[in-house]
């Protein structure tokens, strides 16, 4: 089977091996995504159209994306409270402004980031320049030539030894470099479009592609000990 | 296997599992990774981690909406549908 083809394989049954429930697994499908997106412009639609009860779920959402952007971004619940509803208010004080419900999300993201950099202390792990490849790619054994990285084919297979895999998760996530951690949150969290990404955050499509490669290798390096660890 | 091939390929792996390689370009990748068990190994490990990433909530719950913050945004955005509703008469 060629690669190409096992990666569709991949994406559609597998999304990553056993010992994760259905709903799990089901989670991140390109599907749920694709259902994600139009929901979330259904509800843009309502919203700006003042349908009833547009206004109550948009405010549950969004405040918790908000939120949760905003806390993993700034890392303090204080910070990310308030940046969720100054982020709420400001939508919907210039919501007459906003012509497409397809630019909500972003419109909302935009503001949020926004919001976070005022709040932000400088964080630690904010590298001074981007990293690179180089000093991403894993390291080859001296003797046999092979690469050192974990056996990912032995995923834990528990409840309990999946909560260690998403606690390792969220260790590796807070520790992206901040650059980093912003476009793995916008790009594969929130599921936005390269094009989206890049107009939050006020940069070329082509930074965002190399910085989510970035944040990715990053993270699969993090939760590559996390395995070696566990199977030691 | 050219190990500047790899060095390409790595480059790439993100653009590979999002399929947004030009076909000829995505073409290529398959034929050095079909032959490349490195390459292999490492495309899977990233592809995984990936999809985990996917799936991905922080472990922190957000906190209700306070009632008074609710209610002021209730009012802002009555305030700008009245205002959409204003400009589309005008």
């Amino acid at each position: 089977m060629s690669p190409f083809f096992r990666q569709c394989v991949f994406l559609a049954e597998e999304p990553f091996g056993a010992g994760l429930s259905y709903d799990e697994r089901v989670d991140g499908s390109p599907e749920k995504i694709e259902r994600d997106r139009r929901d979330e412009l259904q509800l843009a639609r309502e919203l700006i159209a003042g349908n009833a009860g547009a206004f109550e779920r948009f405010v549950d959402l969004y405040h918790g994306k908000i939120f949760r952007y905003s806390f993993t971004m700034c890392g303090q619940r204080e910070d990310a409270e308030e940046v969720a509803q100054e982020t709420l208010m400001k939508v919907f004080e210039n919501l007459a402004q906003l012509r497409e419900p397809e630019h909500l999300k972003a419109w909302v993201f935009r503001i949020a980031k926004n919001a976070c950099l005022t709040k932000r202390r400088k964080s630690v792990f904010a590298p001074a320049r981007e990293l690179s490849l180089e000093e991403l790619r894993p390291q080859r054994d001296g003797e046999s030539g092979e690469l050192d990285i974990a056996d990912w084919s032995a995923l834990p297979e528990t409840a309990a030894q999946n909560t260690e895999l998403r606690a390792a998760l969220d260790r590796a996530v807070q520790n992206l470099p901040e650059l980093y951690r912003a476009i793995f949150l916008l790009r594969d969290v929130e599921e936005m479009s390269t094009a989206e990404c890049a107009d939050i955050l006020g940069v070329s499509e082509d930074v965002v592609k190399t910085r989510l490669h970035r944040a990715r290798l990053l993270l699969r390096a993090e939760l590559d000990k996390h395995i070696n660890g566990v199977h030691a | 296997m050219n190990e500047n091939d790899c060095q390409n390929v790595f480059a790439l792996l993100s653009e590979y599992i999002d399929r947004e390689l030009p076909p000829g370009t995505c073409e290529e990748l398959d034929r050095h990774i079909q032959d490349c068990a490195p390459c292999v190994e490492f495309v899977e490990s990233l592809r995984k981690s990936v999809a985990l990433g996917h799936t991905y909530v922080p472990g922190v719950e957000p906190p209700p909406v306070p009632a008074g913050v609710r209610e002021a945004l209730r009012e802002a955005y009555a305030k700008s549908l009245a205002e959409r509703e204003k400009r589309a008469t005008e």
